[in-house]
């Protein structure tokens, strides 16, 4: 039998706080209170997607979604980009429909693409995040910090010369990152990161970046593609979470937010958009709902703190 | 346990039909314990040979974030619709918990809860520790915890679920009262270890809410049916003899807020039926002991 060094059982990291120095602990439940415009207790914060897979997959790990079969995977290829000509559409009317707005995590080649989409993103007064490259711009710490330097400054570049804008923030794919990718989207002028599910509420990194977390767990790809759930199963678990975030909301007397991430080629299914549109209208006449882009959302509690 | 032996000799078979009479306080008939895991995964673990803790070179983001939700969040969520329907906590503690979020175990030890040990940390595995190392981490965690709260450790959850041969046996030694490691039964069982005794409490693995979300991927509500549904057999078979029900729990899953709110209700119909012994791990196995 193999036998462990001794060293596996020092814990260097072991000490009050985290083991690591990108942001400081702090319970939820006793900060500060704060209230969104006009009163409101839970923001709706709708975060979509805009994903454009390589038929040629590459990059670190292999995004989720991203092709299945030996080359050429027609099947995924043309799957995913249904998405983006057909159910992303669907959605854009839900949200107008709905009169709400979103934001929408792009990758660069989405925007370079697909111009006529981005338009009418940008005319339904949407907002832009940044989602890397394309769908094989991934990040792991196996990149290097100067690919990964590269990777972000391109994404940035290539989606201000496509939207006319430097995004304010920044969503990783599958939200992996490295232990630079903080300091590297400060550098690249973006002031919020998505990809830290760890809260509930904006909070602080130590760089001086803002985390607005847009939590996994209530997404259409964990709820419907991974735990392969119905659309109506989906709709039931998000008011469920509308429901307890305004109860606990109330409770608190502060603020919460109701974070629902979104792909095209999932909700946007001529058989799933229903169960969107319904949540939409429902949420729509909570009194407690704020609906919000990142951006807004991000502003609104920097100015409360 | 016998190493190297195809029957690992950890119990005697004892067949459900025909045991004994275990009475719960009260009469009760269904002892339920809600075992809330308190657990720190470390961001950059080294490496055990045999397994790695994440999927991504460190950081894994949503990983070590999502359990993170837990410490900043979802705890107190868990820990107050607990408290609310009179349900104690008996925790399964990665000790490091104690010096990394010394708030989290101390919220724990206000409400009165039982702390058992998980380890130090979950991103530490057990498999291939020779008997020092072992010994060692079991010294850490009785002392960890004695020192946060004052109390004596009595049980045992490995961490992230990981053995060796000895272990039970040096449970036993250092006078643990119980493993929650075994998942043969639905009543507390005499363990066999080299000195002294050991019983293993029924933990649970089926209606653990990992398993519930990750495993059988429910959703909220279809977990909440799921408990009320296990409780509901256990306290009926428990008249015939008291039966064991655990609840273990994440708060990183459970305090999400799309499946709290339908968790609070099983409690609640669990907690007003009235047949349960809303009890500590100890308390169950005390009980069970006096009864041998």
């Amino acid at each position: 039998m193999s036998t462990l060094p001794d060293s596996y059982k020092q814990y260097p990291m072991r000490r009050e706080g985290y083991d690591h120095d990108l942001y400081e602990w702090s319970n939820i439940h006793t900060r500060a209170p704060f209230q969104w415009p006009e009163g409101k207790s839970v923001a709706v914060f709708l975060c979509v997607s805009l994903e454009w897979f390589p038929i040629t997959p590459d990059g670190p790990f292999k995004a989720p979604g991203h092709m299945v079969t030996p080359y050429p995977d027609y099947r995924h290829y043309t799957a995913r980009d249904y998405g983006n000509r057909i159910g992303i559409w669907r959605m854009l009317d839900a949200f107008k429909g709905a009169g709400v707005t979103a934001s929408f995590a792009v990758n660069a080649a989405i925007a370079e693409r697909y111009p006529e989409l981005i338009e009418a993103i940008q005319a339904d007064g949407h907002e832009i995040i940044a989602h890397s490259t394309d769908m094989n711009g991934t990040i792991d710490a196996s990149l290097g910090e100067e690919a990964e330097r590269a990777l972000i400054s391109d994404a940035m570049a290539r989606l201000e010369k496509a939207t006319g804008a430097r995004p304010k923030g920044w969503l990783s794919i599958a939200r992996q990152q490295s232990f630079h990718t903080l300091e590297l989207l400060k550098e690249a002028g973006l002031s919020y990161c998505c990809d830290w599910v760890n809260d509930e509420l904006p909070y602080k990194f130590n760089n001086g970046m803002t985390a607005l977390p847009l939590n996994h767990e209530l997404s259409d790809r964990q709820i419907i593609t991974v735990q392969q759930k119905s659309a109506d199963s989906w709709g039931e678990s998000m008011r469920d979470a509308f429901d307890w975030l305004a109860k606990e909301a109330k409770a608190q007397k502060s603020a919460r937010i109701l974070p629902v991430h979104l792909t095209p080629y999932i909700m946007g299914l001529p058989y799933r958009i229903g169960a969107l549109e319904e949540l939409l209208a429902d949420l729509r006449a909570r009194s407690e709902a704020w609906f919000a882009s990142g951006d807004e959302i991000v502003t609104q509690w920097k100015a409360q703190q | 346990m016998q190493q190297n032996s195809a029957d690992p000799g950890l119990y005697d078979y004892v067949p459900y039909r025909g045991r004994k009479k275990i009475v719960w306080p009260e009469g009760k008939t269904c002892a339920v314990w809600v075992a809330p895991n308190l657990e720190y995964y470390e961001i950059d673990p080294p490496i055990h040979p045999k397994r790695n803790p994440w999927p991504h070179p460190a950081p894994s983001v949503v990983g070590y974030s999502h359990r993170d939700h837990s410490n900043r969040v979802s705890h107190w969520r868990m820990a107050d619709v607990m408290s609310r329907h009179g349900f104690p906590g008996s925790v399964s503690l990665s000790v490091a918990l104690c010096q990394h979020h010394p708030e989290v175990v101390a919220d724990g030890v206000a409400r009165g809860w039982e702390f058992f040990s998980h380890g130090i940390y979950n991103t530490r595995y057990s498999y291939d520790m020779t008997e020092a190392q072992e010994r060692s981490i079991i010294e850490d965690s009785i002392k960890t915890v004695q020192d946060a709260t004052g109390q004596r450790i009595r049980g045992w959850l490995a961490p992230a679920l990981t053995h060796t041969t000895r272990t039970l046996d040096l449970l036993a030694e250092y006078e643990f009262d119980y493993t929650c490691d075994l998942y043969h039964d639905d009543q507390v069982q005499e363990v066999k270890v080299a000195s002294n005794g050991l019983a293993s409490i029924p933990y649970s693995l089926e209606v653990n809410d990992h398993y519930g979300f990750f495993v059988y991927n429910m959703s909220g509500r279809e977990y909440a049916d799921t408990l009320v549904r296990q409780y509901e057999r256990l306290a009926k078979e428990g008249e015939q003899s008291g039966t064991v029900m655990c609840i273990p729990l994440h708060a990183y899953l459970i305090g999400q807020p799309h499946r709290i709110g339908p968790f609070e209700e099983a409690l609640e119909h669990i907690a007003k039926d009235g047949r349960a012994w809303l009890a500590r791990s100890g308390d169950i196995v005390d009980a069970w002991r006096a009864q041998q």
